[in-house]
């Protein structure tokens, strides 16, 4: 089976500042990989590389079969990021929110709807809560919204950038159950989170990133 | 970003070739900027001291050398700056190097678009007897002086350089388009007026002998100049960016070394 | 690319009837400008009249940058432009659905606008169909080359004080062309218009183009 994720040398830039210096990796169709490192090693560049937020500058990069060098576009629609922002709208609600989202992505009104309801019930947001602003809501409700619409799109690679920052026990557990399921669905997840424990035991697999790059060895901060 | 990945590719080949090819350019460039000189100096002496005073203007025909071939040479250059960033814009032809013309040639048409609004409104004051009129030509220059200065000021906002050269190629387009609709609407405003109070079309010179060739060498000596300025800005900003790639290769490196530790 | 449009626009206008700011703050600007421009040119009718439509169409470029700037700033809270771009909308879609939400925005600003300049500088409202003809296509114009360069402001440090300097120059014809069709409707001979109402629509297609086949690459740009 081809890899969900194939890097070779990949380089990246934020103007001049470079970002990656040379990432290869691959993952596996259907793999959890967990991204670990210190600040500032890249894993955030790393996630954003992938669904074409960062440009590529060199290297060779192929997500889900598409190479971004070419066509950083055509993969957005199977991949969902859960950013440190939660891209949501403040005056809409959450139901709004993840609505657009899910439309966005180019599913039917109807199928949107119906999509919409499951995922806020699955984060404990439907009723009330689903119709208010998210202006009014807590840091941890939206971000539970922000993983509602990636509940309700089900991508095909999920790449998440600390997930379990700002959320409490019972909503961590409910990430870990969410990911595990999304495995079995056949998703392929990359993610970087400080709660190692958690992180470790969900993934299949660890990677180390160090300066922009892969690292053999795990990296301490300086 | 394919001048970057060079530059990433082969760190050590690229200032030898940057000072041979340079070589070569700056040779160039110097024999257009003595030209462009030789070539004022003499508009200057052959328009003040050689050619005859008109008989209904007197000394301020004088202006007919230098103030059309600065007109000519601006509009020359926001053709050049748009034709640039089509190619930019066009993903087949897009290169960093389109952008850096469009960006010299931008520079220097805004340049000689307020010279030749200066120029133009030194000579209508005593002519017409007005600094300025909303004449068509007139008022098109005027808007063209101040979308272009728009588009240096987005040029000038700093930022990764391919959107910085995107950004500033869509403004490039727009501005361009802009052009003949604003001065189609301003001709067509101006003739539902009553007759203009400024009648421009008393423009219209008797052109003749030593005039026309003092007027022939003044177009050629301000294209030189145009040629040799916007040599210069594209020669800096190449070596800008040279530069900016050989940092890069550093800190790519450097931040390599963060890993190791 | 027409769905997405009008996901887009109605998102955008959902938004608005939530936090009315172009309602509550665009509109009473314009009247503001409005009011300002009497005080300048004194209180003799024969000296307002002839100046109502110049002065009501400056009143209605000056707002359609603050309306611009609003439709960006809800895309720049809590990376909501990244979300736009994971989305896989259409950048066209994108730019037509955003340029309709302003185009609605600026005509029912426009009306509003309309009877206060009726009252407060005693000009008559004639040849009604001219006007709201020339009052659309100039709306149209203005929201495509304001969403175009919105765009290419939004997220820069300098947006605000860089789009007034951008966008006004271009659409001076704007100013011309509409100002005439209204001070021909309006002195009873809205048949002479036509000629400037042509003005006004080439203006708003040609942009429309750019903006359709342009918007990718600038909502590309980081």
């Amino acid at each position: 089976m081809a890899p969900a994720v194939r890097l070779r040398e990949a380089v990246a830039l934020a103007g001049n500042f470079p970002l990656l210096t040379g990432v290869t990796l691959e993952v596996a169709e259907g793999e959890i990989v967990h991204l670990q490192g210190p600040n500032g090693a890249g894993k955030t560049s790393l996630l954003r590389l992938c669904c074409g937020l960062v440009a590529l500058c060199s290297g060779e990069a192929l997500v889900l079969g598409h190479d971004l060098a070419a066509e950083r576009r055509s993969v957005r629609r199977d991949v969902g990021l859960l950013g440190h922002s939660s891209f949501l709208y403040d005056d809409l609600s959450g139901e709004e929110n993840v609505r657009f989202a899910l439309r966005a992505s180019g599913l039917s009104g109807r199928e949107a709807a119906a999509r919409t309801r499951g995922a806020l019930d699955r984060l404990d947001l439907g009723g009330r809560l689903a119709s208010t602003p998210v202006s009014r809501l807590s840091a941890g409700q939206r971000r539970r919204t922000a993983i509602a619409v990636l509940v309700g799109r089900q991508p095909r690679l999920w790449l998440l950038d600390e997930p379990h920052a700002g959320l409490d026990q019972a909503s961590r557990d409910l990430l870990d159950g969410i990911v595990a399921e999304s495995r079995q669905a056949g998703a392929t997840v990359l993610l970087s989170s400080h709660e190692v424990a958690r992180a470790t035991a969900v993934a299949d697999r660890v990677v180390h990133l160090g300066g922009g790059r892969v690292t053999e060895e795990p990296v301490h901060a300086a | 970003m394919t001048a970057v990945a060079e530059a990433l590719s082969q760190p050590e080949g690229s200032i030898s070739a940057l000072s041979e090819t340079s070589g070569r350019a700056a040779l160039a460039l110097r024999v257009t900027g003595t030209l462009a000189v030789v070539g004022v100096v003499a508009t200057a002496w052959l328009g003040l001291f050689v050619t005859p005073n008109d008989v209904n203007m007197g000394d301020l025909v004088r202006l007919l050398y230098i103030h059309p071939p600065m007109a000519w040479v601006a509009f020359v250059a926001y053709g050049i700056a748009s034709l640039s960033s089509l190619l930019y814009l066009w993903p087949r032809t897009r290169h960093p190097r389109f952008d850096r013309m469009a960006g010299a040639s931008a520079e220097t048409g805004v340049v000689f678009t307020g010279l030749t609004l200066v120029t133009g409104s030194i000579w209508g004051r005593p002519t017409w007897g007005v600094w300025w009129t909303w004449d068509p030509l007139l008022t098109t220059t005027a808007l063209l002086f101040v979308l272009y200065l728009g588009y240096l000021a987005l040029r000038r906002v700093p930022g990764d350089s391919e959107a910085v050269a995107k950004r500033a190629a869509v403004a490039s387009l727009v501005a361009f388009v802009d052009v003949p609709i604003v001065y189609f609407s301003v001709s067509w405003w101006r003739s539902l007026h009553q007759a203009p109070t400024v009648d421009l079309t008393g423009r219209h010179l008797y052109v003749h002998g030593s005039m026309a060739w003092t007027l022939l060498l003044g177009f050629v000596s301000f294209t030189l100049v145009y040629a040799w300025l916007v040599g210069h800005r594209y020669r800096l900003s190449t070596l800008r960016q040279r530069e900016a790639d050989e940092c890069l290769t550093a800190a790519v490196a450097e931040r390599q070394q963060e890993g190791q530790s | 690319m027409l769905r997405d449009a009008a996901l887009v626009c109605g998102k955008d206008l959902r938004i608005e009837m939530r936090s009315r700011v172009t309602l509550n703050q665009v509109v009473p600007f314009a009247a503001v400008v409005m009011l300002l421009f009497g005080l300048a040119l004194g209180p003799d009718r024969r000296v307002l009249v002839p100046a109502a439509s110049g002065l009501f169409w400056v009143a209605v470029l000056f707002s359609s940058v603050l309306a611009v700037q609003r439709s960006f700033a809800l895309e720049s809270a809590d990376d909501a432009r990244e979300g736009l771009r994971l989305s896989g909308l259409d950048p066209a879609g994108v730019f037509l659905g955003k340029a309709g939400a302003v185009l609605a925005e600026l005509v029912v600003l426009e009306v509003l606008l309309a009877m206060a300049m009726a009252l407060l500088y005693g000009a008559h409202l004639a040849g009604v169909p001219v006007l709201a003809a020339s009052a659309v296509l100039a709306s149209l114009g203005l929201a495509a080359v304001g969403i175009l360069y919105g765009a290419a402001a939004s997220g820069l440090r300098v947006r605000e004080t860089l789009l007034p300097l951008l966008f006004l120059p271009v659409v001076a014809p704007v100013l011309l062309a509409a100002t005439k069709a209204w001070n021909l409707a309006l002195a009873g001979t809205p048949d002479r218009a036509d000629g400037w109402l042509s003005v006004l629509g080439v203006f708003a297609v040609l942009y429309l183009a750019i903006g359709t086949v342009a918007f990718g690459s600038l909502m590309e740009d980081r």
